[in-house]
């Protein structure tokens, strides 16, 4: 029985690009390690260019891993092949962030849903297939009529939950959320964040929940890995996070965020932080963060800062902790 | 054209497309004054008119689309105008940044051409006049190595400042009215923080008036002297912005405010939500759009749209609700 332990220890994921005239090594994620205990949620933020969907997609061999362990239930999942491999993508499945996009335009939503049931059960007949797609729709609030519709007759928010019963219709113990609300109107984000809860209590599932923004990964995640230029800077607790942010980049993601209060937000200090992230093919020495960091010092070029445990649970890669 | 006159007055504004679906009103009965240095915020969902709106303001609405109403920039009638009148207003005394720098630049010019090209045509400068504002104006959007960045192509600068580019580009021949659509949502928080700042700054520098579109109520709580909400192409409520976020009157404003995830404050189960989906332009109820989501429903919000109706001192909304209880389960 599995119970949707993830365990991911040490990975790396590069892409061979050109560059120049040659080839190079892009290198969007370098070992990457984190334990998301059963039935709980890992918020992993970051900027464009952090890596976080690399990650995402080398957990769910979509791209392969240049190194490291994905131990779902302690089975390593980029050592599996073939028939062990297709059992083992039972247990993990994905939301994906641009929910009209990610769903086959010519499928009605009954094919959608139940297509993820005819690779993985063949042993259910077409009732049984139906009967468990219209139980899952009517789980995700989507209604018995919508089940000859297509993917365009729906709004960001109705297409989201059919991605959403599509990753659910055949019982994975670990979903990947890969920014699932974030392409969504503000008023359906916290219902499908919401709903992601309900499901989540309901079948016990294991969550890797991808967000750029912090607000949100404060209502929905237990634990927050804080990415840039594919390393991991902090990893903590929400409670400390929030509560104890110790990473320069971890605070300056909270003070760039915009205030919904005007008086607040007027009263503010904080300067936004400079630049933009630099270029993956051509990170920074030592620190990757310390050409934006207001308070790098010389050594900072000089090592790279390991994730150290500075507390049970609240890890911190900077020198100057 | 008076000086004198009133900035900008919108006086109840409509944008309708005939679809084969039948008449989609995008933006209905809009009606509102920009004073000179005014930062208005027009918050919205997609689908609410908040971008069509924009384009409308400045006659660039698609070929199908039928504008009523009126539009009057220093006392001169916009609707219905001519494009060689719109063309010595637009990039000149109202000019637009849109949200995606890729799409709105041209990739075949450099940054300087582009620039130049302004200037050229509206103020009619030698070219070397002409050169030497373009590089002053990246620095006052803090672009390092004007001279430089003159002679890229917008795809080698990167995102934030592409969108920096593209402020400069609309601020050269120092307008008197900017509109921004989305300037900042795609781009990463600490680069949108940038923005907001920039903007901000520039609005204190040059007195520029701003109509600045958006979906997310922080960046007008940042930046805005004065919000207005829309709704399904309506305004449902309009005030200065500590009025609004203090004391919003309308259900959609409560509970939008009430549904966005905050960095402080008490966390509770269950997020607040807004029930239902935004309504189909095309088919939109009889009475007051809100009403199928809204918590204070009545019957006679089913019959009529409620008028937009003034509350208090420079404060109207759209709502037969007379006060506003708090919203149950609301922060």
């Amino acid at each position: 029985m599995s119970v949707g332990e993830l365990k991911v220890r040490d990975l790396s994921v590069h892409y061979q690009v050109q560059h120049g005239g040659g080839h190079a090594v892009l290198r969007a994620a370098e070992h990457v390690h984190f334990d998301i205990p059963p039935g709980t949620t890992l918020g992993v933020v970051g900027e464009s260019g952090s890596g976080k969907s690399s990650i995402a997609r080398a957990l769910m061999r979509l791209v392969p891993a240049a190194g490291g362990q994905v131990l779902l239930d302690g089975q390593d999942l980029l050592q599996l092949e073939g028939a062990a491999l297709r059992t083992a993508r039972r247990k993990i499945q994905m939301i994906f962030q641009d929910p009209v996009a990610s769903l086959d335009p010519r499928m009605t939503v009954e094919d959608i849903i139940a297509e993820p049931l005819r690779s993985f059960c063949p042993e259910m007949d077409r009732a049984q297939r139906h009967a468990e797609v219209l139980a899952m729709m009517q789980r995700v609030g989507l209604a018995p009529e919508h089940l000859r519709c297509f993917p365009h007759e729906f709004s960001g928010g109705q297409a989201q939950r059919i991605g959403i019963a599509r990753a659910l219709v055949q019982k994975p113990s670990v979903v990947i959320c890969d920014e699932p609300i974030s392409a969504l109107d503000v008023s359906i984000r916290a219902q499908i964040a919401n709903l992601l809860r309900d499901l989540q209590q309901e079948f016990g599932l294991t969550l890797l929940f991808i967000a750029h923004d912090l607000a949100t990964v404060r209502y929905s995640c237990d634990q927050v890995l804080v990415l840039y230029l594919g390393r991991v800077m902090e990893l903590a607790s929400r409670e400390q996070l929030f509560a104890n942010p110790r990473h320069p980049y971890t605070r300056a993601l909270l003070d760039a965020a915009p205030i919904p209060d005007p008086v607040l937000a007027r009263s503010r200090k904080a300067e936004p932080l400079r630049g933009e992230i630099p270029s993956p093919m051509n990170p920074p020495s030592g620190c990757v963060f310390r050409t934006r960091c207001p308070i790098a010092e010389a050594r900072c070029a000089e090592t790279v800062p390991p994730l150290i445990a500075k507390r049970p649970g609240h890890e911190v890669a900077c020198l100057l902790d | 054209m008076d000086p004198t006159a009133p900035l900008l007055e919108v006086a109840n504004l409509s944008v309708e497309y005939r679809t084969q679906r039948g008449v989609v009103r995008a933006v209905g009965g809009m009606d509102f004054t920009l004073a000179e240095r005014e930062f208005l915020g027009v918050v919205g969902e997609s689908g609410s008119g908040k971008s069509q709106l924009l384009l409308a303001l400045l006659g660039l609405s698609a070929p199908g689309a039928a504008v009523h109403g009126s539009i009057r920039y220093r006392g001169t009638e916009l609707v219905g105008a001519g494009p060689r009148a719109l063309n010595q207003l637009r990039g000149n005394r109202i000019s637009m940044v849109f949200q995606d720098p890729m799409t709105a630049l041209n990739p075949y010019l450099t940054i300087g051409q582009q620039l130049v090209e302004v200037l050229r045509l509206h103020r009619q400068l030698s070219r070397a006049d002409a050169r030497s504002r373009a590089a002053a104006i990246l620095e006052a959007v803090h672009i390092s190595e004007a001279q430089r960045r003159l002679k890229q192509y917008p795809h080698e600068l990167s995102g934030g400042m592409r969108q920096r580019a593209m402020i400069a580009m609309a601020l050269v021949c120092e307008p008197e009215i900017l509109l921004a659509d989305e300037p900042t949502t795609a781009l990463d928080v600490t680069v949108q923080a940038q923005i907001l700042t920039l903007l901000r700054e520039l609005r204190e520098r040059m007195g520029t008036a701003v109509i600045l579109v958006t979906h997310d109520l922080g960046i007008v709580a940042e930046l805005a002297d004065r919000v207005a909400v829309m709704y399904a192409g309506r305004c449902v409520e309009d005030a200065d912005v500590r009025t609004l976020f203090a004391d919003g009157q309308h259900p959609y404003t409560r509970a939008l405010a009430a549904s966005l995830p905050r960095l402080e404050g008490p966390l509770p189960e269950r997020m607040f939500t807004i029930p239902g989906n935004p309504p189909n332009p095309a088919r939109l109820p009889p009475g007051c759009s809100f009403a199928p989501r809204c918590a204070y429903v009545h019957e006679r919000c089913l019959l009529a749209p409620p008028p937009l109706t003034v509350i208090g001192p420079g404060h109207r909304k759209a709502c037969y609700l007379d006060g506003l209880p708090p919203i149950a389960g609301a922060p």
